[in-house]
């Protein structure tokens, strides 16, 4: 979240998109209700299904499933023919003004630089027109300029009229309208609108340009970066946010920092190539400018007295991939035969797919596979799974039993970039060990077995630093101190990035967390909350500043120089972010230097992390383009009404078909309807298996089926469907209902189906069933194909057929 | 508060508020009496509601986890939790729990029981073996790129960032470039 759950409560407009708060973040919801009904906030659910956030709604739009950049795309287009945008806000604070280079083109659903051989974009055209002198964008601050930002993207969405959103979403075009003008009124200053999304819009061909649409109009209405305000993503696991931040993550480095790419062979180049660069003269790109000392910190704090000036600071001790090496791609890769160990922590891959039977595979053809968790699993088990032959599974599996988390200290982050810090409640149960000393442990193993035999390159594995009392009993507590980093000359904690320098002379393990465990002490222990609020929330704003931690430097809402405006005036002083008082900048923590004068012809331009210092409208940070524009997903039972000759996106990898294999993907003469999957409140991916109580609110898997298609088809409300696409199939009850219906999409009509994923062959439900094999796995009909950028499966928007048993 | 209680109440004379405040305080004192009151998170969505854990040592060595409620000073949940977060005690203390390491060898048909020194031996062997058999030094182009290409590591989020910290950075340590987490899935 830019935002965080408490601040949702300061919007005046909520659009709620691919995701469903009330059932699945039900007491974040909350603040939606406070919202709604302490202010009179006014809420907006487009979702495939009526859910309890749709109940509780003051509009509810029936959406087909994967098709949100239509609807974003229309309120774009409309707020821009209407000129109801943020006029200030878009002309000094993002980069409507910019001139694009001559040459760039949008045809036919392609933009210019296409090659259909390779399926990718080459993406020279994808910027900006440059001052020969300075090397800095050209500007049109009249907006004026064909080839401004503002002008392509005007034209970009002129297709975009309530008609064609209505024929790709299926909303009605008299409801798409009244939409539209209650949007249209939040870009007035004294307005403000946020949007609330989780992995329904993520989890499509398109899921990052889903999510860029809805960014780009909350720019236009200058929403980023206000209290209210901002692009907040749901997250569904308790430390998701944590563990991204710490980049468990193959394209990363801890604090969003670029794996490095082979051909690297120093710092400076690693920086040339991964960090923003500086495109306008009041643009402070603090970032690019940084990037060198977050990375030489960083590397000084995992690689010690082996990390030197002379050698780059132990930069080839960093691996650098070849190729994308996500969540796919390692099943990819086992199917290939070139995977041979997995490591699974908490995380099942059988349940999660996409392609639950294609995964399992994969499992099998590897040499070994570690699972540690606290609970048996669909991958622990995976080689007795129903249906399978045990003895042909050549894997050799270790179940490592795990401690949970009430067994452990240490933070949490919640979906805000709160890190809250947890006491260790329990001992561990019986045998079971942390995870990260069972880690530790077998490191510190193959260290030995390295010292003693040799092998391939061990520098790396005997210089890692390991300063911690015990090397195979690591402190969550050190380990915290270790993230923050320190002063290697004077010993002490760091309390801010801004003082991580390129020399070798302090340390980080991520550089966002540097000021969460200063010489204070551990600031993400912090408590001082609603007991008293009027000490801990003067303002009643809600940034609870001393609760907690939240990065960056305890910031709770990001970019917040953008919610004052070019004098430091907050947009809407009811509801300040931060304000120039004359001296300093007061409110929350300024994402800005703390005494800069906004009317100092030089000071910074807003969003310091960028090279352009503005929120970025066109951007050439995504290889599918420079603007969202709607694709269908891969398996859809229409052509794009805007460009039928390019109906899905032109980029999506295809991992079957790139490796040779047989096409998994399903037609819609086979597969007629549309598919969407999703959590109930009860389920957890997937440790709600185990638990008594949620089980018998949730004891057996169904399927929702909408009650016009169930009529037809004569399926009643409890009986066993089959549900199936070119994958895999689903025998569960049909839960016939009203809360899915019919919509009109390019002029047919289609049906969508919903599906819980949660069941499986392990868990209370399994064991009660002994005929393990009624208890399917959802994924196993989710197609093999994800997001152009980040590679997220299209779990989100598939094809099935629905039979009846 | 159920019919008789009301009748109580009403024969008693007092108000509301003294007798909640009058039971309220026999029933904590039955149930968190020598209580420790500790913190903590909700282990499954990331809304982040703070809870307060009531534990009591047993004489026999052991504590006893005695309650999960959602924590009232939170300004995340103000004490709230849902279903799942309710019921979070059964998840904490579960008879389900894998009670030691298991081992199924290729092709067998059964997990064998085994000792963690045995385990975390066998776990680091084929991390070392696999890591030599698909370690690259330098690719096709000659840039020294030092990765490991058959092993991968996922998980962690129902880790401590702390731990996935730590797993990242003795991932990457060991040359590993398939590194993954629920972010994406």
């Amino acid at each position: 979240m830019t935002n965080h759950w408490r601040d949702i409560k300061n919007a005046d407009l909520i659009l709620i998109n691919g995701a469903n708060p009330a059932e699945a973040h039900p007491v974040g919801f909350q603040w939606f209700m406070r919202a709604k009904l302490d202010r009179g906030a006014k809420i907006i659910h487009a979702d495939p299904r009526f859910t309890r956030t749709s109940a509780v709604a003051d509009m509810y739009l029936r959406i087909r499933t994967g098709s949100d950049v239509a609807y974003f795309g229309g309120l774009i287009n409309y707020v821009l023919q209407n000129n109801l945008i943020h006029d200030a806000y878009v002309r000094n604070y993002t980069n409507a003004s910019f001139i694009v280079k001559d040459g760039y083109s949008f045809k036919d659903g392609l933009f210019s630089g296409y090659d259909a051989s390779k399926r990718t974009y080459n993406i020279a055209t994808w910027s900006y027109e440059t001052d020969s002198a300075t090397g800095f964008a050209r500007r049109d601050l009249t907006l004026q300029h064909p080839r401004s930002v503002f002008q392509l993207m005007k034209q970009h969405y002129s297709r975009y009229t309530p008609e064609m959103v209505s024929s790709i979403t299926g909303i009605p075009v008299a409801d798409f309208k009244k939409v539209a003008e209650l949007v249209g009124q939040m870009g007035k200053p004294d307005k403000v609108m946020t949007i609330v999304y989780a992995v329904g819009l993520t989890h499509h061909t398109t899921g990052g340009q889903l999510i860029r649409s809805g960014a780009a109009l909350q720019l236009l209405l200058g929403n980023m970066g206000r209290p209210g305000g901002g692009m907040n993503a749901e997250r569904g696991h308790a430390n998701i946010q944590g563990n991204t931040d710490h980049a468990i993550s193959w394209e990363i480095l801890p604090g969003y920092l670029r794996i490095p790419a082979p051909g690297q062979k120093t710092i400076a180049d690693y920086v040339a190539a991964s960090a923003p660069k500086k495109s306008d003269k009041n643009s402070w790109n603090f970032f690019g400018l940084n990037y060198s000392k977050f990375m030489v910190s960083t590397l000084k704090g995992w690689f010690g007295d082996a990390a030197k000036k002379d050698n780059e600071f132990a930069f080839n001790f960093i691996p650098k991939p070849a190729s994308n090496a996500s969540w796919m791609s390692i099943y990819d890769q086992a199917l290939k035969g070139k995977m041979e160990g997995l490591i699974l922590s908490g995380m099942t891959a059988a349940s999660i797919g996409p392609d639950s039977n294609q995964v399992r595979d994969a499992l099998g053809k590897l040499k070994w596979l570690v699972v540690m968790d606290a609970l048996p699993t669909t991958s622990s088990e995976f080689w007795h799974a129903p249906g399978v032959d045990a003895a042909s599974v050549k894997t050799e599996v270790f179940m490592v039993p795990t401690t949970h988390w009430i067994e452990k200290d240490g933070s949490f982050v919640n979906s805000g970039r709160w890190s809250q810090w947890k006491d260790q409640v329990l001992p561990p149960e019986g045998q079971a060990r942390h995870d990260h000393w069972i880690l530790a442990d077998v490191f510190q193993r193959v260290k030995k077995l390295y010292q003693s035999q040799g092998g391939k390159f061990p520098d790396p594995v005997m210089a890692l630093t390991f300063n911690y009392k015990d090397a195979t009993k690591p402190e969550l507590d050190e380990i915290a101190k270790e993230i923050n980093g320190k002063d290697l000359t004077t010993g002490k904690q760091l309390a801010s990035f801004a003082l991580l320098k390129d020399d070798g002379t302090t340390t980080t393990g991520d550089w966002i967390y540097t000021g969460s465990y200063t010489e204070a002490g551990n600031l993400m222990k912090r408590r001082q909350g609603v007991q008293d609020p009027k000490a801990n929330d003067p303002t009643g704003i809600g940034f609870f500043a001393n609760w907690a931690w939240s990065w960056p430097l305890n910031r709770r809402v990001m970019y917040n120089r953008a919610s004052a405006d070019l004098d430091g005036k907050p947009w809407d002083a009811t509801r300040p972010g931060i304000t120039w008082d004359g001296s300093k900048w007061v409110g929350d923590v300024p994402d800005y230097p703390a005494t800069m004068d906004p009317h100092d012809p030089a000071s910074w331009l807003p969003f310091i992390m960028n090279g352009e210092g503005v929120g970025r409208l066109f951007s050439n940070s995504m290889i599918d383009g420079p603007f969202p524009e709607h694709y269908e997903p891969v398996e859809s039972p229409v052509a794009n009404p805007l460009h039928p000759a390019n109906s899905a996106s032109p980029v999506a990898f295809l991992y079957d078909q790139a490796a040779g294999r047989p096409n998994r993907f399903g037609d819609a003469k086979e597969f007629p309807y549309i598919a969407t999957s999703y959590r109930l409140t009860e389920h957890e991916h997937y440790v709600t298996q185990h638990v008594p109580h949620l089980v018998q609110l949730q004891p057996k898997a169904f399927v929702e089926i909408p009650y016009e298609l169930a009529n037809e088809k004569g399926i009643k409300n409890g009986e066993q469907v089959r549900v199936s696409s070119k994958r895999g199939k689903l025998e569960v009850a049909a839960l016939v209902t009203k809360r899915l219906g019919a919509l009109t999409v390019a002029g047919q009509k289609v049906y969508q189906i919903g599906i819980p994923i949660h069941w499986g062959y392990v868990g209370l439900s399994a064991d009660s069933d002994p005929g393990k094999g009624r208890y399917w796995l959802a994924n196993a009909l989710t197609p093999f194909v994800g997001d152009a950028n980040a590679r997220t499966p299209e779990f989100k928007a598939f094809l099935v057929n629905v039979e009846k048993l | 508060m159920g019919v008789a209680g009301a009748g109580a109440l009403a024969a008693s004379g007092l108000g509301f508020d003294d007798a909640l405040a009058k039971s309220t305080q026999i029933k904590q004192k039955l149930r968190i009496e020598g209580a420790k009151e500790l913190h903590s998170v909700c282990p499954y969505c990331a809304v982040g509601c703070s809870l307060v854990a009531y534990t009591r040592a047993k004489s026999n060595g052991t504590t006893e986890l005695l309650q999960i409620e959602g924590d009232p000073d939170s300004p995340v949940n103000e004490g709230r939790l849902c279903p799942k977060g309710a019921t979070a005690m059964q998840l904490a203390v579960s008879p389900r729990r894998v009670e030691s390491p298991l081992y199924r060898a290729a092709g067998a048909t059964r997990w064998q029981k085994m000792s963690w020194d045995e385990m975390l031996d066998k776990i680091a062997k084929n991390i070392k073996s696999s890591r030599d058999a698909t370690f690259v030094t330098t690719d096709g182009n000659g840039n020294t790129v030092n990765r490991t290409e058959g092993i991968a590591f996922a998980g962690g989020a129902a880790f401590s960032s702390e731990e996935g910290y730590f797993a990242t950075k003795l991932m990457r340590g060991l040359g590993l470039v398939h590194l993954e987490q629920q972010a994406r899935v």
